[in-house]
């Protein structure tokens, strides 16, 4: 019985590998620099723990919520969307020529997800009492009630939709065809729970119209939570799927190149359409409310950088590429929308959030709280990677193939 | 051999120390200029005020007729601090000598060269503001106990209530220490233990609610020798306070602050200057849950009622479009195509 686990574990997680071999494999220049980041990060976790809040974050009683909710939440959460827009339209709309996406999206958003809310761990003063959300405590009224519990629904969605690539690596097929067939039915509650997060996210801040700059503030809020997560989604979309066929090209015998770059001029097409819907509603929502006013002095200047740099520049380079059909420029407009979507969130958590404090005395994150989050992120990359080494994720399992 | 095993592991004990005990001491945080009181932990008046709401629910006592509120008449502190000491004192925060705190006043430099905020142990502060003629004001400021509160409204495991007694109680055992809370107050109250690394709680001004419903009054309102604090049924104090402004022309603005900011609260405040000069929030009418009420309905809806015809809508649309195509193209000899 041992032997047949070590065999199994040889086998499975250190790919046909002795230890040792594995170890010696993995010593590469990438790795140590993941390993020193990680090394700090666990650093960060530790330190929080023992010492609290206090001592390891610079949050004070002006400024509650710092880079963890900014970053970790409003960002990771945002651009672990990929599973509500690519998935979604894959497995309910029908657009199977994408379904090449189908799989990894369903990864990257678990792992969004999990890795989310094991930061949020650290960020929650009282982390034990996580429990008393699910069992009996329930605030109604409350927007972040609404937040916990998708969260909750919505990481168990996504591990649906990843059982079946878990279970064809594991070999167990009759496990693998139920949870096959449970896939719609968990993307149909899933794009209905997600959309409702991720606008919720933005609902949080509709109960700080006075400490939100009025630039950022609006009766809109969830919605361009909503519509900036489905444009930061597929983005990601696009950069990891560049990323990791690079990387994992070996994996891909017969990768159609030419086909693959339409899929990323397709999803161009979609980010762009997105893009233009946010402006719009950002350009309503700025002429209803009158904030003309509001473009006096820094505020103002950062509000128009932020819509023009990072939603008018990219949405342009992404029409000019799905026109005249350069990847390159889909992959490069990819990368400028997500980070636009990282300042926007971090806009609204912490610079534009308390805009009336001088800059003096504004919150800035400690280093042990970007550590941490550089830590969690580092350790989703690890994971990331470890998974499709190890599954079938990018390629079809032999076994499988024809039931995709 | 083996020393050489012993240094390397003693070499490895200092490492681990230099990275772990680095605890930054308070004095440290002193030198920075954070008021003490951020550090404080532990304290049991919060804890103490629920225990005490619980077991009067159990026993079905009586609500009041009517809810309580405290009127604040700026005009009339005169700064003494003896509400924070007498606070202090009741609520087991840290505390210092009666004399520190009626001392301040005249100090230079004191207390009041900063704008101060109540934080973990200390639930209220009075600051002072100058007026355009240069005399000094001195605003007590606490826990205003809304009639709807935020922080109620935000809290996803309903760890806050209002009581019918009008005080807004906290209730760390199922607290999850978000701090949303902290986020959604208006008036910036709710401060958090962040000097506590297992059981950090929200800490407040209770309204002295273990002292209101034996029938007394808060401990600052006991203190208060100079007329500022006034404790009574909400419409009695609401009463007082435009009779204090009809009475006395020109010595008050036109304007009970708490009367209808953000739906009321049962912290009443009159002053001889607008309140946006002593620090207060120019508020709306509007309850802050208001705000996110509206979202919340829209987004039940939605998920409830309006998603689901949708989704199996275009779920059912496009699959019988599908399975048209396909059938179309089996009957022209086409196979479905290749993937």
């Amino acid at each position: 019985m041992r032997k047949n686990n070590t065999s199994w574990f040889r086998e499975k997680i250190l790919m046909g590998r002795t230890f040792g071999e594995f170890i010696r494999d993995n010593f590469t220049i990438g790795n140590m620099i993941a390993f020193i980041i990680l090394i700090f990060g666990i650093y960060a976790m530790i330190y929080r723990l023992i010492y609290g809040l206090g001592p390891a974050t610079n949050l004070s009683d002006e400024y509650p919520w710092g880079f963890w909710i900014g970053f970790d939440i409003l960002v990771g959460i945002a651009l672990a969307a990929p599973g509500l827009t690519v998935g979604t339209a894959i497995h309910l709309f029908g657009l199977k020529e994408y379904h090449h996406f189908a799989k990894p999206v369903a990864l990257s958003s678990l792992l969004g997800y999990v890795f989310a809310i094991f930061a949020l761990l650290f960020d929650l003063g009282r982390y034990y009492n996580l429990y008393v959300l699910l069992v009996w405590s329930w605030g109604f009224s409350s927007v972040l009630f609404l937040v916990g519990w998708h969260f909750f629904l919505y990481t168990n969605i996504c591990l649906l939709e990843f059982a079946p690539v878990v279970f064809e690596w594991l070999d167990l097929k009759r496990v693998r065809d139920f949870f096959a067939k449970l896939v719609i039915w968990a993307t149909i509650f899933g794009v209905i729970i997600a959309g409702g997060h991720q606008s919720a996210l933005g609902g949080l801040y509709l109960v700080v119209p006075y400490k939100l700059h009025p630039l950022w503030y609006s009766a809109l809020l969830p919605p361009f939570f909503l519509i900036s997560a489905i444009f930061g989604g597929i983005s990601i979309v696009i950069i990891e799927g560049t990323i990791t066929h690079k990387a994992f090209k070996h994996q891909l015998k017969d990768f159609d190149e030419e086909d693959y770059n339409k899929k990323l001029i397709g999803l161009g097409k979609a980010v762009a359409l997105a893009l233009y819907t946010y402006l719009i509603l950002k350009l309503l929502d700025f002429a209803h409310y009158e904030k003309w006013h509001y473009l006096k002095g820094f505020y103002g200047f950062w509000y128009i950088v932020e819509l023009t740099a990072f939603v008018l520049v990219p949405a342009l380079m992404f029409t000019s590429a799905v026109r005249n059909r350069l990847v390159w420029l889909v992959k490069l407009a990819a990368v400028l929308t997500a980070f636009g979507v990282i300042v926007n969130r971090l806009n609204i958590s912490l610079i534009a959030f308390k805009w009336y404090v001088p800059f003096s005395q504004k919150y800035y994150p400690a280093w042990t709280e970007i550590a941490l989050s550089a830590g969690v992120i580092t350790l989703l990359v690890l994971t990331y990677r470890f998974v499709l080494n190890r599954m079938p994720v990018l390629y079809e399992h032999p076994k499988y193939k024809s039931e995709h | 051999m083996e020393l050489n095993r012993r240094e390397f592991l003693k070499g490895l004990g200092v490492l681990a120390g230099t990275l772990i005990i680095t605890k930054p001491s308070i004095s440290q945080a002193y030198s920075k200029g954070d008021a003490p009181s951020i550090y404080a932990t532990g304290n049991k008046a919060n804890e103490k005020v629920w225990k005490i709401y619980e077991e009067r629910k159990k026993k079905h006592l009586p609500p009041p007729e009517e809810p309580y509120a405290v009127l604040v008449d700026v005009s009339k502190c005169i700064g003494c601090r003896r509400c924070e000491w007498a606070c202090n004192e009741w609520n087991k925060n840290p505390n210092r000598p009666l004399k520190e705190f009626e001392a301040s006043v005249h100090q230079k430099p004191s207390v009041f060269d900063k704008i101060r905020r109540p934080h973990a142990g200390n639930f209220t502060v009075v600051n002072r503001f100058y007026t355009k003629e240069g005399t000094p004001l001195y605003v007590k400021r606490q826990c205003m106990h809304c009639v709807h509160p935020a922080c109620y409204s935000a809290c996803l495991v309903e760890a806050y209530r209002k009581t019918p007694e009008g005080p807004v109680i906290y209730n760390k055992s199922v607290c999850l220490g978000c701090r949303y809370c902290m986020v959604a107050c208006p008036f910036d109250i709710p401060a958090y233990e962040y000097y506590d690394p297992i059981t950090p709680q929200i800490t407040k001004c209770t309204m002295c609610y273990d002292r209101i419903v034996e029938g007394k009054v808060p401990a600052c309102v006991e203190i208060c020798t100079a007329g500022a604090l006034t404790f009574g049924k909400r419409s009695e104090i609401l009463k007082l306070a435009w009779e204090r402004i009809h009475n006395n022309p020109g010595k008050y603005v036109h304007h009970v602050y708490g009367e209808k900011e953000v739906g009321g609260t049962s912290w009443l405040y009159i002053s001889p200057v607008p309140f946006e000069e002593i620090g207060f929030p120019a508020v709306d009418e509007t309850p802050i849950p208001e705000y996110s009420e509206r979202f919340l309905f829209a987004v039940k809806l939605f998920e409830v009622v309006g998603a689901w015809p949708l989704v199996f809508g275009a779920y059912y649309q496009i699959s019988r479009s599908r399975k048209k195509k396909q059938s179309i193209k089996e009957e022209k000899g086409e196979g479905y195509e290749k993937k």
